[in-house]
């Protein structure tokens, strides 16, 4: 019987880089990403999202609405014509996690889902939107402002079959 | 092929309601939990959810934003709570046949650091007050969590509450 929830790619960082990119993830529905990671910053940097179609696309082509809380204070932002999809992350291990549904369609533009949280600072969700009909082939995550992602950081993507 | 999401236990509450649902002997040959709960509380308000690991009472921290249809959406934390706090499981005031929704996420559950939590939960009963509260989570408690107990601070689980723990292997 054919898998419908798959790891496609799992892999632990044994040592600090600066991004992880995934490709070669063709023939599901939707897709999740798993991360658990953080900054070789010494405070707050981000955590950047960006895809593409036969290679990222670093154009200003994506948006983010937020809604977050630190503990104290509730806020809702949103940013549009970026270079990439950003997020919050700590010098502390946080927990992502990024859905993206139909994401090989080649009619639509991508939308996908995305939690970060940090117990110590923040509860984060997110849409982000990639404004092309193109399909998703490729996947970065990386840190947008120069610093790398900590070794001991886990990634798993995984695929999901409709059928 | 090995099964990446597989259903470890179930719990339905019968006819009279039940104090809580207990998932034991969790095997360790996941790597992540995720537990899905469809609940009501037998109080006459709305009641919240405890969610504890291996029947532990400290170590708990959480930051949580909390958006009730009005008004300025909140933010809480506490650093050194007893309990994950599902809000809210609505009582029997609440509009008939409605339940809380929540998924609890647990990356690396059965390792040696301290457990990061992620919930998402959602109370909607179209009436004049929900809740939706994402809330990221921590149970300083570097065991592996073999047990996860679901209860109600005040009163019971209600008849057609229902938890699913399911497993997610990476690989």
């Amino acid at each position: 019987m054919p898998s419908t929830y798959e790891p496609i790619y799992t892999t632990t960082l044994n040592s600090a880089q600066a991004d992880i990119t995934f490709t070669s993830f063709s023939g599901y529905t939707d897709l999740r990403v798993v991360a658990i990671t953080a900054t070789t910053r010494g405070s707050q940097s981000g955590f950047g999202i960006q895809v593409g179609n036969g290679s990222i696309d670093t154009g200003s082509n994506y948006s983010v609405t937020r809604l977050g809380g630190n503990g104290s204070v509730a806020y809702s932002e949103r940013t549009s014509n970026q270079t990439s999809v950003a997020m919050a992350m700590q010098p502390t291990r946080s927990n992502f996690f990024i859905d993206f549904m139909n994401y090989a369609n080649t009619t639509t533009n991508k939308t996908f889902l995305i939690t970060d949280d940090n117990a110590a600072s923040y509860a984060i969700r997110a849409v982000g939107l990639w404004r092309s009909t193109s399909a998703i082939t490729h996947l970065k995550i990386f840190d947008t402002d120069g610093f790398n992602l900590i070794a001991g950081s886990t990634f798993t993507l995984y695929g999901i079959k409709a059928a | 092929m090995a099964t990446t999401f597989e259903l470890i236990a179930s719990a339905s509450v019968g006819a009279g309601g039940q104090a809580d649902i207990t998932f034991s002997s969790i095997p360790s040959t996941f790597t992540d939990l995720v537990l899905k709960v469809s609940l009501r509380a037998t109080t006459s308000g709305i009641d919240a959810t405890k969610i504890t690991f291996n029947s532990s009472s400290s170590g708990y921290s959480y930051r949580s934003i909390w958006g009730s249809g009005s008004g300025t959406p909140s933010s809480f934390n506490d650093s050194s709570a007893t309990y994950f706090q599902l809000q809210y499981a609505g009582g029997t005031s609440s509009t008939a046949s409605t339940f809380t929704n929540g998924e609890i996420y647990i990356p690396n559950y059965a390792g040696s650091t301290n457990k990061s939590v992620s919930i998402d939960q959602v109370q909607e009963d179209n009436a004049t007050t929900a809740y939706i509260v994402p809330m990221a989570g921590l149970w300083s408690n570097t065991s592996a969590i073999t047990s996860i107990q679901i209860a109600q601070t005040n009163g019971n689980l209600a008849q057609y509450s229902t938890a699913y723990l399911y497993g997610v292997k990476n690989a």
